[in-house]
């Protein structure tokens, strides 16, 4: 929090300071509401006009024990007045609604910062669920930290004595005290929330005014001024002119399955069985049905790619989605989509593996596995979202590959992508270039079921269309669709199918440098690290340092002019949430140049200062050697 | 009524590929290749909107024979690749081409779940006992006992009965038949293509190389009239060559009696138990095997549902603009 200017007479005797921007942690029991409280934040302060960037942090069980260390969910978001592009990497406040979640999350605490706690949950036997000997309140684990100690528990009570529900579930509205109170530091109004709540509670007018009555008693105790020493003012963000909403990843992406088909002139049909952080694509897209999207939820991942691959064979533009261990099960039928030449879009949200790995963090473990993790030679492009708010085009630009090339296409997305969000600039769709599929209705005198086109692609036949009829399959065919095992015809076939892969290459734009177009280092990323390393690099530049940076969206096939870029640096570094794939990748498809893999596997996203930390150390070794 | 005109001008000819048939001579497939071809004719079926969907396993590579449309998929998921083909075009008349290890070993999750859905096609599963492509390992129909190449000692675990597999999957049409009995196949296929829901039926077919004969002591044609008996909707469950033999139910049994007990049989109950303890007999080498229509009842089919449910949409929210979609929730927007 930096403080640019005092006092504003708004606030009575109070000073109103404002701020650039603030990362804000609320902490609590999976049950205790984090992620409503955070989302309502994050909502408000879209509607107020910040730019914004989230990360919600929930654990897998949906309920650990009340109290506990895994039991404790998290939201951070960060909220500013200028472009910003990651939920931050430290909190500048933390909201602790029990001794678990300040246990959790105090170490990433950015230093001086401030910590609010519910003093209500520190009982003995508070402490014991979380496991703590001592009292972190008394202990010293605070020491360094601004800490304010706010009696929820009791406060709520207090402000809910009139209302007729039980005791248990006055308590419950303890997360829009805890937000009413955030709402009076950062100046945020409330009527959105309070608007929002008559419509969450809508017939049960108990629970609307006890959390409305809640909401007002935490903003109104923001007066206490023993509590806090003064607000704070986040103005309004200058983004570029747009029409914005606030978007989840998940969300764009399904908007953008419904835009590619519609772009293809096709239905779509979505099949999908449930698997965390991917489910929300197949939830969004079961409400988009009167748009053209047909969804089954499948009873296994197979069968998901299967019928997404039944209804592409029909004439629909097939489509699944999926997360890792998925991945790893519909590796047979992308095969077969491959071999058959069917048009297909797989959407794979990432998540920590290997095997169940951790369901609910991040990480960008399938890159390699998509590009070659099949039996055979199997190409496919693979696409990689990197933020939410690319997700829509980039969603649209995987179905065109899959109609234009017919072809599977991954799209690659990653739990931070999913459900983090930020603000979108809403897409002129007046500038969205349709690609309308034409099915192949008669046999011309060379009409081959696996004839090609200028892009190698096969004609698309729909069954249906009288004396069109042919046979397609798993097994190696010859031109005419016919099983073939002949030994030139495999070669062919298989030199085909990587050269039309390679051809999409032709379609795609290459990636531009973000600073000088030489110098000492280029960052090259993938996917959802792009705002971490957007603003570490850009911090790098601003002190003078010799590093550009660029960001990969199409990753297999790889973009044309590469090389090229790459030679006028002397070092690439690739900054990664795996082990060292897409240097991996890189080295194979580009071996001339000299890459320093970074790579993190916690978890966890990069950290701006980490980067800029190992920026600073590669450029340093580079000018010792 | 041209199009009627043309269809009956079509003969069993038509539906035959010009591929060469692969399958080892004397197969059971054969056969069934044969009924089907002329039962696809018969039945005023039209090529262009017929499509077979097969796994993988001898009886898979069926649909590169057949003048329709046809996909060759993997093994096991045909059931799950023809849900989609049905979703995306209810139109199309969809038939499974199957295997007793396809369908109830590695395919045996789609195999429930599409008879749990009840879509609108047709499974032709060839029994025989015997992994056949693989070149002769026990399978999940096979009898305990079984000694072939992976199981020297004998197979020790119990066989699937897959009419019982399918009841247990709520399938609404259930029959068997046999590939030697060409007209007894062509009812069972004409009753399958008029039910309006999953059809499953059992072929029982020799194969002639890893598992030759192996139901011949109940189909030969001196032994089946005694060994088989074939389920007639409305008519008295009466087998046996001279026609005296009959079975009737008695508490959760099925029991022998003569022809004049017996009881009238119907595929229809309400509940599946009747056929449940009729396909149940197999097990008992008293007892006659079972052949003809075991199970026939109606039931909601998925491929409409889902249809209905995007139609719904429409006509409650209107046909879907992606400005909509794009343009929704809370949006500003800055100058």
């Amino acid at each position: 929090m930096n403080p640019k200017s005092a006092q504003d007479p708004q606030a009575g005797e109070l000073p109103l300071q404002q701020l650039d921007r603030v990362v804000l942690r609320f902490a609590g029991d999976s049950g205790d509401g984090m992620q409503v409280t955070g989302n309502q934040f994050t909502r408000t302060s879209a509607i107020f006009g910040n730019d914004l960037a989230t990360l919600p942090d929930f654990p897998a069980e949906i309920r650990a024990p009340a109290g506990t260390r895994p039991g404790v969910s998290g939201f951070q978001l960060q909220f500013s007045s200028s472009d910003i592009h990651t939920p931050g990497d430290a909190p500048d406040v933390l909201v602790a609604m029990n001794p678990a979640a300040l246990m959790v999350n105090v170490k990433s605490l950015k230093k001086g910062g401030v910590v609010v706690v519910n003093s209500d949950a520190f009982r003995e036997i508070d402490l014991k669920k979380a496991k703590c000997d001592t009292n972190p309140l008394e202990d010293g684990t605070l020491e360094g930290f601004r800490v304010i100690e706010v009696a929820i528990n009791t406060r709520v009570n207090e402000a809910l004595s009139d209302s007729p529900l039980s005791n248990k579930d006055k308590q419950r509205c303890k997360n829009f005290y805890t937000l009413g109170l955030m709402y009076w530091v950062y100046s945020r109004p409330l009527e959105p929330t309070l608007e929002w709540l008559e419509e969450k509670f809508k017939g049960k007018p108990d629970l609307i005014s006890a959390n409305q009555t809640a909401l007002k008693a935490g903003y109104n105790a923001g007066d206490i001024r023993e509590l806090f020493q003064g607000q704070y003012e986040v103005p309004k963000a200058e983004l570029p002119p747009a029409t914005y909403r606030n978007i989840m990843g998940n969300d764009a992406l399904a908007i953008g399955l419904v835009a590619g088909a519609k772009l293809a002139e096709l239905p779509g049909v979505f099949c999908s069985y449930p698997i965390t952080p991917a489910s929300g694509v197949l939830e969004a897209l079961a409400n988009y049905k009167h748009h053209g999207i047909l969804t089954v939820q499948s009873e296994d991942e197979i069968a998901a790619i299967c019928s997404a691959i039944g209804a592409s064979f029909a004439g629909s533009l097939g489509m699944t989605g999926t997360s890792g261990p998925g991945m790893a099960l519909k590796g047979e039928a992308m095969g077969l989509a491959i071999s058959t030449e069917l048009p297909l879009v797989i959407v794979d949200v990432q998540r920590a593996g290997p095997s169940t790995g951790m369901p609910t963090k991040v990480e960008q473990s399938d890159l390699l596995s998509s590009i070659y993790g099949r039996n055979g030679d199997a190409p496919m492009p693979v696409i990689a979202i990197s933020r939410p708010s690319d997700a829509f085009e980039l969603a649209i630009d995987a179905c065109r590959i899959a109609v234009e090339f017919m072809t599977p296409v991954i799209l690659l997305s990653d739990n931070f992508i999913a459900n983090g969000a930020e603000p979108w600039a809403l897409p002129n769709l007046d500038d969205l270039k349709p690609f309308p599929v034409k099915f192949t209705q008669e046999k011309g005198d060379d009409f081959l079921s696996f004839g090609r086109n200028e892009n190698h692609a096969r004609p698309w036949v729909k069954p249906g269309t009288p004396g069109m009829e042919f046979r397609i399959g798993g097994l190696e065919k010859a031109p005419t669709s016919n099983i073939s095992y002949d030994p030139d015809n495999h070669q062919a076939m298989t030199d085909l199918r990587h050269a039309k892969v390679r051809k999409v290459a032709d379609t795609i734009p290459t990636p531009e440098v973000e600073g000088a177009d030489s110098g000492e280092l280029l960052v090259v990323g993938w996917g959802s690290t792009v705002g971490i390393l957007k603003q570490a690099i850009d911090t790098c530049r601003e002190e003078g340092l010799s590093v550009s940076r660029l960001h990969l969206t199409h990753v297999w096939p790889l973009p044309h002019g590469l090389d090229e870029i790459f030679s006028k640096f002397d070092r690439i570094l690739v900054p990664e949430m795996n082990v060292e794939q897409m240097t991996i990748l890189l080295r194979g498809e580009l071996p001339n140049h000299d890459y320093v893999p970074y790579n993190k596997v916690t978890g966890q996203p990069f950290l701006i200062a980490e980067v800029i930390e190992r920026v600073k150390t590669v450029l340093a070794e580079t000018k010792k050697a | 009524m041209t199009d009627i005109a043309a269809k009956k001008t079509l003969t069993k000819k038509d539906f035959a590929s010009d591929q060469e048939v692969r399958w080892c001579p004397g197969c059971g497939d054969y056969a069934i290749l044969n009924a089907v071809q002329k039962f696809m004719a018969d039945s005023g079926a039209d090529p262009a909107k017929t499509v077979f969907v097969s796994g993988i396993g001898c009886s898979s590579r069926f649909p590169y024979y057949m003048n329709t449309y046809g996909f060759h998929t993997i093994h096991g998921r045909a059931p799950a690749v023809a849900t989609g083909v049905k979703v995306a075009n209810p139109e199309l008349d969809v038939w499974i081409v199957t295997g007793d290890g396809d369908s109830l070993s590695i395919g045996g999750n789609h195999l429930a779940h599409i008879l749990r859905r009840n879509l609108d096609v047709n499974i032709l599963m060839f029994n025989n006992e015997i992994y056949g492509l693989t070149k002769g390992q026990y399978s999940p129909t096979s009898p305990v006992g079984t000694k072939k190449k992976s199981t020297p000692m004998g197979s020790i675990d119990r066989p699937f009965e897959p009419a019982q597999f399918a009841l247990g999957a709520q399938a609404t049409f259930v029959a068997r038949t046999i590939d030697q009995d060409v007209k007894h196949m062509s009812e069972v296929l004409h009753k399958a293509k008029a039910h309006r829901g999953t059809s499953f039926i059992e072929i029982l077919q020799n194969c002639v190389i890893f598992n030759k004969d192996f139901y011949s002591s109940n189909v030969d044609r001196a032994v089946r009239p005694d060994r088989t008996i074939n389920l007639v909707e409305g008519e008295p469950m009466v087998y046996g060559k001279e026609r005296d033999k009959g079975l009737r139910f008695d508490g959760f049994e099925v029991k022998r009696c003569s022809a004049d007990e017996a009881d009238v049989w119907n595929p229809g109950t309400k509940s599946g138990a009747p056929a449940f303890l009729i396909a149940g007999m197999r097990e008992d080498p008293e007892m006659p095997i079972p052949i003809g229509v075991m199970r026939s009842v109606a039931a909601p089919n998925y491929e409409i549902g889902v249809n209905a449910q995007v139609d719904d949409a429409v006509a409650k929210k209107g046909k879907g603009d992606l400005k909509d979609l794009v343009y929704a929730g809370e949006m500003w927007t800055v100058e």
